[in-house]
């Protein structure tokens, strides 16, 4: 070819708008693109219809009646201000009782245990906690605790609730931590620092907001669950604040509302379910928020 | 091709031949797994002056660095047999508090490292794991220091701000001041001036000449005419073994190994 010189190099630049093998690349970046483009518009029309449905249909019973008014009994109106309590106090006793320990267990990981026999088999474990089905926690906890003290009481849901969020704060908490560059805590460690100093007022300092991003995440993913709920904090058809008693709350008052044949019921499940959808939202983008605002 | 380096003022002073050994090395190896990374190192550190370490990149001089402050500690499957004599006792017994010897011998790594933390506590850190000094004498010792590493001016007004607001020469002249804040008696430099423009490159180096009164310094560099112009003894190390450790005035000027000819010379390296 005259466009070649002896040595089989070429004369000219080949990186030309007309290069058949570029013109190909241009192609396939189009199309991986329109495939992205399509896969993303697929995930978002399920979320907005299912955002939609639930607006449409729970916004009707979506007043200050819902906050203030307890669950009624068949045929008449009411709110779900016992529910909504409840599953307050039971959702903050699960993050309360799984923050310390699922931290802790990340730093085992990410800073002590590393590649020990020990953390090898934490993180194992770890995993299968991670996608256990929620409802053998919520039987499990039955029988350690339902069964024993024949109560269905506030505590055996958080319970069952903080075993959930465990393994989610665990494994963000290592993964954060794992991204700490080793030089940092060389140099903590050059000063003479002892590990324990190390952790607290270095590495878990530079990934606070990871660490608390999890949380935040781990309170959302908690909140919906109605599976472990219903074998341990039961419901309650009244105002309580005993979490030693059985107690309502959103998820399991929606399933038992939504499955009855009454219309008032019904709607309050709608209205209940936006709710707890609304707040899920806002506690992912409060986690995004905060994870952006400390990394910067 | 010819090389000349220039000597700095602590070469040309008189080796001071009567020098008190800091750190005493005998016969170190030194192995990451079954790799063999230094090969029977022996060499004696003289007490308050620059000592520097020259080779091509993996000739063990960073790994060495590393042995004298039991760094390599942290990871499973390093180890290293031999003596390292300081203060009397050896660094590489496996009762040695690791805490306690990191605390006489500071270091400063090759990328500026500050803790997520403000400039001020950055200091304070290291201070508090050995003193409990009142508000005023610990502003009275981060201003001390902060004037030492020749970061005083730039940092007194804002010591209250995050250490990663610094730029990469003030940050590691921040690591500097927190390094002799806890009043060390070695100091172990890993490079710290490769990851800096020559401006900050300058600053350090000059902050090197005047540390050495007060400190023993031990410095890694990949740069010869660095070594020239800061250290006082300069080792050269080649895969893993001491080729020749003198006086820098000597080693650059009439080099005894052929080896440390052609690498100081840029036939080789």
């Amino acid at each position: 070819m005259s466009d070649l010189t002896e040595k089989g190099l070429p004369t000219r630049s080949l990186a030309t708008p007309d290069n058949p093998i570029y013109r190909r690349r241009v192609w396939m970046n189009r199309f991986n693109l329109a495939m992205s483009l399509a896969t993303m518009a697929f995930g978002m029309f399920f979320l907005l219809w299912i955002l939609w449905t639930l607006a449409s249909k729970g916004l009707a019973s979506f007043g200050p009646a819902l906050f203030t008014q307890m669950t009624p009994p068949p045929g008449s109106d009411g709110g779900l201000a016992n529910a909504i309590m409840g599953s307050l106090m039971i959702v903050s006793a699960a993050i309360f009782i799984a923050t310390p320990i699922g931290i802790l267990a990340g730093i085992y990981l990410a800073e002590v245990g590393r590649e020990s026999m020990i953390a090898k088999l934490t993180r194992f474990v770890n995993d299968i906690l991670l996608s256990a089905p929620s409802i053998v926690i919520g039987l499990f906890v039955y029988a350690l605790i339902v069964a024993r003290v024949k109560e269905y009481s506030g505590w055996a849901g958080a319970v069952a609730l903080a075993i959930i969020a465990v393994p989610v704060v665990v494994r963000t908490t290592e993964t954060m931590l794992l991204l700490v560059p080793n030089s940092m805590r060389e140099a903590a460690v050059a000063l003479g620092a002892p590990q324990w100093r190390v952790v607290t007022m270095v590495t878990l300092r530079a990934v606070k907001g990871g660490v608390i991003t999890g949380v935040l995440l781990a309170l959302a993913r908690v909140s919906g669950e109605t599976a472990p709920l219903l074998f341990t904090a039961l419901n309650n058809q009244f105002w309580s604040t005993d979490m030693g008693g059985p107690m309502a709350n959103l998820p399991v008052v929606i399933f038992q509302f939504a499955m009855s044949p009454y219309e008032e019921w019904q709607r309050l499940a709608w209205a209940g379910a936006l709710l707890i959808t609304l707040v899920v939202l806002a506690l992912n983008i409060l986690a995004r928020t905060v994870f952006r605002q400390k990394n910067n | 091709m010819s090389f000349q380096v220039s000597l700095g003022d602590a070469a040309k002073e008189a080796p001071k031949t009567n020098a008190v050994t800091k750190i005493a090395i005998k016969n170190l190896n030194f192995f990451y797994g079954t790799f063999q990374g230094l090969r029977s190192i022996s060499m004696e550190i003289p007490e308050r002056q620059v000592t520097a370490y020259i080779g091509p990149s993996g000739c063990g001089k960073s790994t060495l660095l590393r042995t004298l402050n039991r760094m390599y500690s942290l990871y499973p499957g390093q180890r290293a047999e031999g003596e390292i004599i300081f203060n009397g006792s050896n660094v590489l017994d496996p009762k040695q508090d690791l805490n306690a010897l990191r605390g006489q011998i500071g270091m400063v790594f090759q990328k500026p490292t500050p803790f997520p933390m403000s400039i001020y506590d950055n200091i304070a850190f290291g201070v508090k794991l050995y003193e409990k000094l009142s508000k005023s004498d610990m502003d009275d010792r981060v201003e001390w220091a902060l004037k030492k590493a020749a970061l005083w001016g730039e940092a007194k007004d804002k010591l209250s701000q995050s250490g990663l607001s610094l730029s990469g020469g003030q940050q590691q002249r921040l690591c500097i001041a927190r390094g002799i804040a806890v009043k060390p008696e070695v100091l172990l430099l890993d490079e710290p001036t490769s990851a800096l423009d020559p401006i900050s490159t300058a600053r350090i180096e000059e902050l090197i000449s005047e540390l050495r009164d007060d400190y023993t310094i031990v410095i890694v560099t990949h740069n010869m005419q660095q070594a020239a112009r800061v250290s006082q003894h300069t080792a050269y190390m080649y895969l893993g073994e001491l080729i020749e450790f003198t006086p820098t005035a000597e080693i650059f000027v009439k080099p005894k190994d052929k080896r440390t000819e052609d690498y100081i010379t840029g036939r080789f390296g």
